[in-house]
């Protein structure tokens, strides 16, 4: 080896000192981590933050607040439109995502059977979500058209109603419509993710289970069940804040009627920090989400933490 | 504990026929090994056997009784598979214990069977642990403990040892030996291993291509090989082959060499064969009574010495449990052991 060599592989760096710090992991883990760090802050934390504040202001459209502590909040709870608006978003939250998991579930566990052309059907699932929300809104509007409905010319037609149904104009017709709207909207999310979980599970377990003696149901309650949960409560909980915090499906099809009862907290916080100017208690609401979300997420989060079995060495 | 009789049985995936008729008796208490290179349909066999492939044509019988349409539940077999396939959200004995609560056992019942099984496999002290704290050894541990509490007619092993490293392969090997030694249930084991194979079993079944090529002792199939597939792939290193014609009680090689015939195969000159030795009995001799062969590499083990050579214009091994200082590039003379010599039709590949 030639002296050349060594001294080419050894050349002191220009900036010792700049280097000596890039070897620094501190150093380098906060350089790396900037990047990153400034978006969070920039348009996650700054926004959080003055919501929060807006939320404890009497801030209007134009004209910054002042502090007036927990007024906002207690007037909401002396508002009966917000608390129906927690009614209503409650009661859309618990249905739409019973009802997102069962079907997704059956969904996906129809699609990880052998189907005759499965990579089209695949697709063809995953539609409702790649449509724009406001797209098919509208759409879903114009079924529920109390004059033009498909469904209620279709129920016509078949004999088995004699008028229009007002999908839109009663209370409870607009709740489930909207519920409707939503698990339409949502169960693709739900079914590709539960198909990926399914097609992790390995084959062997089933035929190791029906060796055991297990029948189809005893299969799927002892195999498929437990090992979906990991990613089940992931996905439970991605899909809860979804419908918790929906917005767009509501203010098109209904814009929170009729009488408020598709009110969502996050339609009403907008509509009242926005069309009707009042900042400062439209922030109020939209903060009054977030120990729903909290809740929610810990959930998730424990749910995770105390499964066991996902602990520990793996080398397969 | 069951007879298992195979007849006839055909699988096809599609078009492609992957068993071409394959017929095995399997007697009581047998411990009997399906052996054959990648692809040979042992692992189809085994899973037509436990009920997870359906049977194309043919009859499978456990126990005298067909089982062609019985769901795998029903056939009384237990399964140990080549991933272990443990629950791994159960521990040990919830493992063990599974198939046991599906039948509806009582607590007492199954307690009783899971501490017995753990006590034969030596897992007493892994029951609360969960399948991904266990090492490769424990793992395969807990599947055959899972296969043993429910005290099956029928064992199957799907190449049960090949996840684990050389050493444990070995161990493991003697413990399911040793426990097929005392439980005494028939047994149906896969592998490609041809160790395995000859150490475990009471009979083989050499597989090749969807076919059966020969069923017999261990001993037997290295013995008398009953054809060229079996005589290579049964014994380690594998057989010597040099393809000659037979003239006047010898094999000639292309190159000329003579290589000698033991009395025993008929005499046909003009017939073209191929001559089988295996390494180990292949012994030095002097110039004038032995093949000459030339030194191509040594290996020695410590337990015996592997010579390659080029003899007759092929390679050739053999294997001396003397030791020996060859150089490569010596020449040297081999003698055959006549009675060990295994000649071959050419054609047919079948033994004379």
């Amino acid at each position: 080896m030639s002296q050349g060599v060594i001294d080419g592989g050894l050349k002191p760096p220009a900036f010792p000192a700049l280097a000596r710090a890039l070897d620094n992991r501190l150093v380098l883990s906060a350089i790396f981590m900037f990047p990153a760090l400034s978006i969070l802050l920039v348009f996650l934390t700054y926004p959080l933050g003055l919501g929060v504040w807006m939320g404890f202001t009497d801030a209007r459209v134009g004209r910054p607040g002042e502090f007036i502590g927990l007024e906002n909040y207690v007037s909401l709870f002396q508002d009966s439109v917000f608390l129906l608006s927690v009614f209503n978003t409650l009661v859309y939250t618990a249905i739409a995502t019973v009802l997102k998991f069962g079907l997704g579930l059956w969904l996906a566990l129809l699609l990880n059977n052998a189907l005759p052309f499965k990579a089209i059907i695949r697709a063809v699932v995953l539609l409702p979500y790649i449509v724009p929300t406001v797209l098919s809104a509208i759409a879903f509007w114009w079924i529920y058209d109390p004059q033009f409905s498909i469904v209620s010319w279709a129920l016509k037609q078949f004999g088995l109603i004699d008028r229009y149904i007002d999908f839109l104009g009663e209370p409870w017709n607009a709740r489930w419509s909207v519920i409707v709207a939503n698990v339409w909207r949502g169960i693709p999310f739900v079914a590709i993710c539960l198909l990926a979980g399914l097609q992790t599970i390995s084959p062997s377990l089933y035929e190791a289970a029906a060796l055991d003696g297990a029948n189809a149901w005893q299969r799927f309650r002892h195999v498929t069940v437990p090992m979906l949960m990991p990613i089940l409560s992931v996905v439970l909980t991605f899909s809860v804040l979804f419908t918790f915090t929906d917005f767009q499906l509501i203010y098109a099809i209904t814009r929170g009627g009729p009488l408020n009862s598709t009110h969502l907290m996050a339609t009403l916080a907008f509509q009242r920090a926005i069309p009707g100017g009042q900042m400062g208690e439209g922030a109020a609401i939209a903060v009054a989400m977030i120990p729903f979300l909290v809740a929610a997420t810990l959930f998730s989060y424990y749910g995770l933490q105390r499964r066991k079995w996902q602990q520990g060495e793996s080398n397969d | 504990m069951a007879t298992v009789e195979v007849k006839a049985a055909r699988k096809s995936f599609g078009a492609t026929e992957v068993l071409h008729g394959v017929d095995i008796d399997i007697a009581d208490g047998a411990f009997c090994v399906l052996v054959g290179p990648s692809g040979c349909g042992k692992s189809t066999l085994l899973r037509m056997i436990a009920g997870l492939e359906h049977v194309t044509g043919g009859e499978i019988r456990i126990g005298g009784k067909v089982v062609n349409d019985v769901p795998p539940k029903e056939r009384d077999i237990a399964m140990v598979f080549q991933n272990y396939a443990l629950y791994p959200h159960m521990t040990v004995r919830e493992n063990l214990a599974f198939s046991l609560k599906l039948r509806g056992a009582d607590r007492a019942t199954i307690a009783e069977r899971v501490k017995t099984a753990a006590d034969i496999l030596g897992l007493s002290q892994l029951l609360e642990r969960f399948p991904r704290q266990l090492s490769g050894g424990q793992r395969q541990r807990v599947a055959m403990g899972r296969a043993i509490v429910r005290n099956p007619q029928v064992f199957l092993f799907d190449e049960p040892l090949s996840n684990l490293d050389a050493k444990l392969r070995v161990q493991m090997r003697t413990e399911i030996k040793a426990l097929h030694q005392r439980l005494k249930t028939t047994s149906i084991y896969v592998t490609h291993d041809q160790i395995e194979a000859m150490t475990m079993a009471d009979m083989i079944v050499v597989m090749h291509d969807g076919r059966v090529e020969q069923i017999g002792a261990p001993l037997e199939l290295y013995d008398r090989p009953a054809n060229l597939f079996v005589a290579g792939f049964i014994g380690s290193p594998a057989m010597n082959f040099i393809s000659g014609q037979q003239k006047n009680g010898a094999v000639i090689a292309a190159d000329g060499t003579a290589l000698p015939l033991p009395g025993a195969v008929a005499r046909q000159d003009g017939r073209s064969v191929i001559y089988g030795v295996r390494p180990e009995h292949l012994v030095l001799a002097g110039p004038s009574e032995g093949v000459p062969a030339t030194v191509d590499v040594v290996e020695p083990t410590g337990a015996d010495t592997q010579v390659f050579t080029t003899m007759a214009g092929q390679a050739v091994a053999a294997v001396f449990t003397e030791r020996h200082e060859f150089k490569p590039g010596d020449r040297i003379a081999l003698r055959p052991r006549l009675e060990a010599v295994h000649v071959f039709d050419a054609a047919s590949g079948q033994r004379i």
